[in-house]
C-alpha cells in the first residue's frame, strides 16, 4: 500500500464469529487502514453485517482478536433499517441531536452550538425544514438521510454503515456518497457494506470480498474479479449442518498487503 | 344559584374536606398518578404493556412473605413487595442478556414462578380476606405511614425518571445506536423495570396490586391517542390519572363502591371516550375528510 499510510483503524487477527457454532465469519485477518475508505462485498449470509456488528462492538466477545486504537464514543454505527422503532415519537432534531450521546451522555448539556450543528447537518443532507416532523411521518429514504444527519453530528473518526443505500432513491443516493466522499476527505475510516458492484468500483478505492471466509481483500480493482466472485458464490452456498468441527489455530496470512502494525 | 352551589359543594368537596381518610386516599392516589403514569406511556413505547401486569404478579411473594414474618404491617409487605419484584424483574434481566429467549418470554416464565410462590405462601398462611385485601387494596384504608410511603416513592420516581429521560427515550427509540456506544446500555432498562416495580409496590396498599396497574397503564393508552410528542403524552397520561383519582373516590363515597376498582373504571371511562374523540381515535378520521396541497 501506498507509503505514508497512517496507522490500522481496526485490525482482524483470526477473527471467527459463530451463531450457534456455525461460522458466520471465519479466520478472518487484516486491517483496515485509518483512513481508508473500503467496501464490504459478498453474498447473502456472508457475514458482512456480522463483521460490521463485530467492529462495532455489539457481538459477544469473538474468536481470535479484534483491535482498534478508537474508543467506542468515536465510532458511528448505521445499522440498517429494520432496527428501529419508527413509531416512537421523537422529531428530527432531536434524534439528529442524539448523535452527541457519545459526547455528552445522558446528563450534558445541550447547548446552541450543538442545535446549529444539528440544522446545519440537515441542512448538508437535504432536509432543511423537516425539523420538528415526527421520525414516524418520513419515508425510509428520508429517514436514512435523517440516520446520516446523525453520522454527521457524531463526527466520528470510525464510520460504520450496513447497507446505507437500500431503500434510497438514486438522487439520494448521489447526496449520501458526495457526504461519504467528504469525509473520507477528512481523512475518516468508513467501512460500508454495499450489494452494487458498479457502485463499489466507482466510489469505493478498497473491498473486502466476503463469504463467510476471506475471498479478497485489497484494492476494489483487484479485489472484484469474476474468478474471486464466482469463488464467493460458490463459497456461500456451503452449508453443512453436520459439519466437522474446524480445527484452525494459526491464523491465515492477512490478505492485504499492508503489515500489521506492531 | 346557591342551590347549585351548595349541591357541588356537597357532591364535590365535603366528603374530602369532612374525612381525613378520603383526604389521604385523595392525596395518596394524586402522587400515584403524577409517577405511574409516565411510566406506563414508556411501557406502552417500549411495546411492554403487559408487564406491568406481569411484573404486579412478581410482586405477590415478596408481600405475601412480608405478611408472614410481620403480620398485616405495611413497611414489611412493602419491603417483601420490592425485593421480590426486583429479583424477578433482575433474574429476567440476566436470562434475556445471557441466553437467546426475548426479554418478554424470559419475563413471562419467572413472574409465572414467582405468582405460583405467591400464592402457595399466602394461601398456606392467611385466609381468602387477605389475598382480596393484597389483590385490590383498600385507597380508603391508606393510613400517615402509608402515605408517606406513596409520596416518598412518587417523589424519588418522578425525579429519577426525570434523570433518566435521555438515556431511556434513546434505549427505547434505538437501542442499537445505545449498544454501539457502550456496554451499559441495559443498566437503563434495569433501572426503569425498578422504577416500575417501586411504583406497584407504592399503589398496591392503595389500589392492590392488580389495579395499581391500571392507574399506570390506562391514561398511559388513552394519552398516546391524543399527542404526537413524548412529553406532552407523559402529561396528558399524569392528568388523565389525576382526573379518574378524583371522579373514582368521589363515586365510591356517593354509591358505595370499593375504590380501588371504581378510579380504574373512571380511567377506562377516559380511555373509550380517547379511544372516540382523541385526535388518534376513530371520530377524527370520519371528521377530516379534507387535506392540504402539499
Amino acid at each position: 500500500m501506498v507509503a505514508g499510510m497512517r496507522a490500522p483503524a481496526v485490525t482482524l487477527n483470526n477473527l471467527t464469529v459463530s451463531y450457534r457454532q456455525h461460522p458466520a465469519l471465519h479466520h478472518l485477518s487484516g486491517n483496515f487502514a485509518g483512513g481508508s475508505l473500503t467496501a464490504v462485498v459478498g453474498p447473502n449470509g456472508a457475514g458482512k453485517s456480522t463483521l460490521l456488528k463485530s467492529i462495532a462492538g455489539l457481538l459477544p466477545l469473538p474468536g481470535g482478536a479484534l483491535l482498534t486504537p478508537i474508543p467506542r464514543n468515536r465510532m458511528a454505527y448505521l445499522p440498517q433499517l429494520a432496527e428501529i422503532d419508527r413509531s416512537f415519537p421523537i422529531d428530527v432534531r432531536d434524534c439528529v441531536l442524539l448523535g452527541h450521546w457519545g459526547t455528552s451522555g445522558a446528563w450534558g448539556a445541550v447547548t446552541p452550538a450543538m442545535r446549529q450543528g444539528v440544522d446545519a447537518a440537515l441542512q448538508a443532507v437535504g432536509l432543511q425544514g423537516f425539523g420538528y416532523r415526527n421520525v414516524g411521518s418520513l419515508s425510509s429514504g428520508q429517514l436514512q438521510r435523517v440516520l446520516f444527519a446523525r453520522v454527521l453530528v457524531q463526527d466520528a473518526e470510525l464510520i460504520l454503515l450496513d447497507e446505507p443505500f437500500n431503500a434510497v432513491d438514486s438522487k439520494t443516493t448521489a447526496a449520501l456518497l458526495a457526504l461519504v466522499q467528504q469525509w473520507h476527505g477528512q481523512q475518516r475510516t468508513i467501512i460500508a457494506v454495499l450489494h452494487d458492484d458498479t457502485l463499489v468500483r466507482q466510489h469505493f478505492p478498497q473491498t473486502v470480498l466476503l463469504a463467510r471466509e476471506l475471498v479478497g481483500w485489497g484494492p476494489t480493482d483487484q479485489t472484484l474479479t469474476e474468478p474471486n466472485l464466482r469463488r464467493a458464490r460458490a463459497m456461500a452456498e456451503a452449508w453443512d449442518e453436520a459439519a466437522e468441527r474446524c480445527d484452525i489455530d494459526t491464523p491465515t496470512p492477512p490478505l492485504n498487503a499492508q503489515k500489521v502494525a506492531t | 344559584m346557591m342551590d347549585i352551589a351548595a349541591s357541588l359543594w356537597d357532591t364535590g368537596f365535603a366528603p374530602f374536606s369532612e374525612f381525613a381518610f378520603m383526604r389521604r386516599a385523595l392525596v395518596a392516589t394524586l402522587a400515584l398518578s403524577l409517577s405511574a403514569a409516565p411510566l406506563g406511556v414508556f411501557l406502552t413505547l417500549r411495546r411492554m404493556s403487559l408487564l406491568g401486569d406481569a411484573l404486579s404478579h412478581a410482586v405477590l411473594p415478596g408481600v405475601a412473605m412480608g405478611f408472614m414474618l410481620s403480620g398485616l404491617s405495611l413497611t414489611a409487605m412493602a419491603l417483601g413487595g420490592v425485593l421480590a419484584g426486583m429479583l424477578v424483574a433482575g433474574i429476567a434481566g440476566l436470562v434475556t442478556r445471557f441466553t437467546a429467549l426475548k426479554e418478554d418470554a424470559s419475563l413471562a416464565a419467572i413472574y409465572l414462578v414467582a405468582l405460583a410462590l405467591g400464592v402457595m405462601l399466602i394461601s398456606g398462611h392467611g385466609t381468602q380476606l387477605d389475598l382480596l385485601h393484597i389483590l385490590f387494596g383498600s385507597a380508603l384504608g391508606v393510613d400517615t405511614a402509608g402515605l408517606l410511603m406513596v409520596a416518598s416513592v412518587a417523589t424519588l420516581s418522578v425525579l429519577l425518571l426525570a434523570a433518566m429521560y435521555r438515556g431511556l427515550v434513546l434505549e427505547s427509540f434505538d437501542p442499537v445506536f445505545l449498544g454501539a456506544a457502550g456496554r451499559r446500555g441495559w443498566l437503563w432498562q434495569q433501572g426503569f423495570l425498578m422504577l416500575v416495580v417501586i411504583n406497584l409496590v407504592a399503589g398496591f396498599q392503595t389500589l392492590g396490586t392488580l389495579m395499581a396497574v391500571g392507574l399506570m397503564m390506562l391514561p398511559a393508552v388513552s394519552a398516546r391517542l391524543w399527542h404526537d410528542t413524548l412529553p406532552a403524552q407523559l402529561v396528558n397520561a399524569s392528568v388523565q390519572a389525576m382526573l379518574s383519582s378524583v371522579a373514582g373516590l368521589l363515586l365510591s363515597y356517593h354509591l358505595d363502591t370499593p375504590s380501588g376498582p371504581t378510579i380504574i373504571g373512571c380511567a377506562g371511562a377516559l380511555y373509550f371516550t380517547s379511544l372516540l374523540v382523541a385526535p388518534g381515535g376513530w371520530l377524527p378520521r370520519w371528521w377530516t375528510t379534507t387535506h392540504r396541497v402539499a
